[in-house]
């Protein structure tokens, strides 16, 4: 892709990639829609939808590395990426605080409402304000399940996401050194870590639907369990891919010690999704 | 580089011409044009639903809707005013006047800046085509509380999909407009130096990324409690409905200053130029736009009064909310004495400018009144609020806009509009405006209800006199876009200096503006 070069600025050309992308997100939205209320073929929408979706991704992310694999991002650039990368990781900060928050308001404020004497003795008489719980009605009608408990396979997770983050580093000192060696492992073993955490995660959702009974319908507990859970899962699966991208662009010689800002912008988000987790593990998993 | 240089740049590059130069512009003049135009498509459409709804209400009874319809009417009005009208029309400006008003050549991430726009056409075709759908689109109110919202059919998914799409595109607008700000002004451009417009749009695209994903979050709740079992909002399962309205009013009531700060920062450009002297307490007015931003964030809950939050929560929530007037006040004060012993005239833009500070002015105070607890526990949900929210966001949000297209349509055309059509716009705008929603405060303290589309027999009198004020307010926008139309074809050639008190980088560059500018950046001392 040519470029208006200024002395300064870099300024793109003219670009399809954006509106193939709004195109994707309206056939998986209209897709999603029609699969959420069993019309026909909803999910061939959807899929479409995310066919495209990938092809922008792979295009434009493609030409974006490109550019900067031939020199096109200046300093300036480089200022602007490390802006906006931290920008968005606060956005997703904010996106994960409306989960923890509907599970902090409902732990501490709203189930211990359904409770109290006010309440209780007009909606659900007898109901005992516990954490975790399927809430009021679904205990009622006997409904039963068994909590996540902490120190089995999450402790255990939580060991794999804290080591992953060292090997990251490790694997940035070794780009910094010029010891592409060093870079290569580093990265391989982040990879295959976050592969491992995702594997062990879905083992834990499996036992969890075929044997506790613990599943997305309930109660309180279950929707943010898995809704907090499951948007974490979702970010590693992600920041894999990432890793993995990062990985393989490694391999084909890409980066120098200087100027490595991809490499760096992956490596804060997965340090971001690190510390998600240590909060889930905590208020999620542990404090119950 | 001479100019010349780089138009033989240009053609060698072959842009696309058509309707592909706008599918794929990297230009940030074209997408604030595009930003612009939809705006003001929505604008006609969401009037018109105002309309009918203003019609509807000329007289008890029901005449041209059913309860249903008027319900999907108020809502998508809501709605498309919200995320279809004044926020794309406020990123136009953005777009166009940042990189302008920075010495920046484009904004710093072009191409993100074309999907930020190209995804709210998108969103725009899911909410109007859920008209279309079986059960029409939405009638649970533009605040999408549940339970009602997870009641109803599928405009009610799609509703909640075009919500993440918007949500997306403001989130990459403001990621863009932040980071342009940051990091590519012109040499010697420091933050306190900063045209103020600059300032308050900087404020709010931070506003924009620490809540729209809070949005983001709770419709998904909403979405999993519709269709895959969650209890978020479901007593029974131990979640609370309450709980939405606390995620969303986080949300939405930054959202409300994300409404207005930008109105803010124009009005604060045009007000200096026309009384030809500098803006009165510029550090001020900086330090009261982030005050008014981090205030925002603790204040949601003065919106649910009534769903009775334990009294220590009413207190502080309404005292943090008074809190709002002090920074604001800083505002109205510093604009007074920018005019005071001025050299005044009178042009559009500055009509809609001191229309602007009288009328928000109103807004305000309506506010400062429903923030008493005991006090918004009589109106909430009246007509009160309904004046109230009109006040801030028609003579506030939608006159700033105004009042900066006129002022900046000369920079962006080269021509001047007729000055006798934008007055002709500006004195109906104001006095139907004011026909429309002054009788509402007299209808909410009487108590009328609003969202329902029949009412008892004593309020007709003041729904009639507001319904003659929207039909006047609604039609005279006909003359802005005659305006707008007539300006960009002809009229008389502007100066590159366009007004005579104008100050700032963009009245350096000819009008209209070339398509690339500041490709060497200009040295600001």
């Amino acid at each position: 892709m040519s470029l208006a070069q200024t002395d300064k600025y870099y300024l793109p050309q003219p670009s399809l990639w954006p509106i193939i992308g709004s195109v994707a997100l309206l056939l998986m939205a209209v897709g999603g829609t029609m699969v959420m209320r069993d019309i026909d073929n909803g999910g061939w929408i959807l899929l479409t939808g995310l066919a495209i979706l990938l092809y922008m991704m792979f295009g434009w992310f493609g030409e974006v590395i490109r550019d900067s694999e031939a020199g096109r991002y200046n300093s300036q650039v480089d200022a602007s990426f490390r802006w906006s990368m931290s920008w968005f990781i606060f956005s997703e900060v904010m996106f994960f605080a409306a989960f923890f928050g509907a599970l902090f308001y409902t732990r501490v404020l709203s189930v211990p409402w359904l409770a109290d004497a006010e309440t209780g003795s007009l909606l659900w008489e007898g109901f005992q304000a516990t954490w975790p719980t399927a809430g009021p009605g679904l205990t009622q009608d006997g409904f039963e399940f068994t909590p996540m408990g902490a120190w089995g396979i999450p402790a255990l997770n939580t060991l794999l996401l804290l080591t992953s983050g060292v090997t990251l580093t490790w694997a940035h000192w070794g780009l910094k050194k010029s010891n592409r060696t060093q870079l290569i492992l580093g990265l391989a073993m982040t990879v295959a870590l976050g592969v491992v955490f995702i594997g062990f995660q879905v083992y834990e959702y499996i036992h969890a639907y075929s044997e506790m009974g613990l599943t997305l319908g309930a109660g309180v507990y279950g929707s943010t369990f898995f809704m907090l859970t499951g948007f974490h899962g979702f970010h590693v699966l992600v920041g894999t891919i990432m890793l993995i991208v990062m990985l393989l662009r490694s391999i084909a010689g890409h980066f120098t010690a200087e100027n490595h800002f991809a490499f760096e912008a992956v490596s804060w988000y997965w340090h971001f999704v690190d510390v998600v987790w240590v909060l889930l593990f905590i208020v999620v998993y542990w404090l119950i | 580089m001479s100019d010349a240089a780089h138009a033989h740049d240009d053609h060698s590059h072959g842009h696309p011409s058509g309707v592909m130069r706008w599918l794929t512009t990297t230009n940030h003049k074209d997408i604030g044009s595009l930003y612009l135009w939809f705006a003001l498509i929505m604008l006609f459409l969401a009037g018109s639903m105002a309309l009918l709804i203003r019609a509807e209400l000329f007289q008890p009874g029901l005449q041209l809707t059913n309860p249903d319809f008027f319900n999907q009417l108020t809502t998508m009005h809501g709605l498309i005013m919200i995320f279809g009208v004044i926020m794309p029309a406020f990123s136009g400006f953005a777009n166009w006047q940042v990189p302008l008003m920075l010495g920046a050549p484009d904004m710093a991430f072009p191409r993100m800046n074309n999907w930020a726009f190209w995804l709210l056409p998108m969103a725009g075709i899911m909410l109007m085509g859920s008209f279309w759908l079986p059960g029409g689109a939405v009638a649970g109110g533009w605040t999408m509380y549940p339970p009602l919202f997870i009641q109803g059919g599928i405009s009610y998914d799609l509703t909640i999909l075009a919500v993440h799409i918007m949500g997306l595109s403001s989130i990459m607008g403001s990621i863009n407009i932040v980071t342009t700000i940051l990091n590519m002004r012109a040499p010697g451009l420091t933050l306190m130096k900063m045209p103020l417009f600059c300032w308050t749009w900087l404020i709010t695209a931070y506003l924009l990324i620490a809540t729209m994903p809070v949005l983001a979050g709770a419709v998904t709740m909403l979405l999993t409690d519709r269709n895959f079992g969650t209890h978020f909002f479901n007593a029974a399962g131990g979640g609370d409905p309450v709980m939405f309205q606390h995620i969303f009013w986080f949300f939405a009531h930054p959202e409300v200053y994300i409404l207005i700060l930008p109105a803010f920062g124009i009005v604060s450009q045009i007000i200096p130029t026309f009384a030809r002297k500098p803006l009165f307490g510029y550090a001020s007015m900086v330090y009261a736009t982030a005050s008014i931003a981090i205030l925002s964030f603790i204040v949601w809950a003065h919106h649910m009064f009534t769903v009775g939050m334990p009294a220590a929560a009413q207190l502080f929530f309404m005292f943090s909310t008074m809190l709002i007037a002090v920074p604001t006040g800083v505002k109205i004060f510093n604009w007074v004495a920018t005019m005071w012993k001025g050299s005044l005239t009178f042009e559009t833009p500055m009509l809609f400018a001191i229309a602007f500070v009288c009328l928000f002015a109103i807004g305000g105070f309506s506010g400062l009144v429903l923030a008493i607890a005991p006090v918004d526990i009589q109106l909430h949900d009246t007509y009160y609020v309904v004046a109230h929210f009109h006040y801030v966001l028609v003579s506030g949000a939608l006159f700033s806009i105004f009042a900066g297209i006129y002022y900046w349509l000369p920079k962006w055309t080269g021509n001047m509009y007729s000055e006798t059509l934008g007055k002709w716009h500006f004195w109906l705008s104001v006095i139907g405006m004011n026909i429309v929603f002054f009788p509402m405060h007299f209808l909410g303290l009487a108590g009328m209800p609003r969202r329902i589309p029949d009412y008892a027999l004593q309020f007709t009198e003041f729904n009639q006199i507001a319904t003659v004020g929207a039909f006047i307010f609604g039609f005279s926008q006909l003359i802005f876009l005659a305006v707008v139309l007539r300006t960009i074809k002809s009229g008389e050639k502007a100066t590159s200096r366009v007004w005579e008190g104008a100050e700032g980088l963009e009245w350096t560059l000819p009008s209209p503006a070339p398509y690339h500018t500041f490709e060497t950046a200009p040295v600001v001392k």
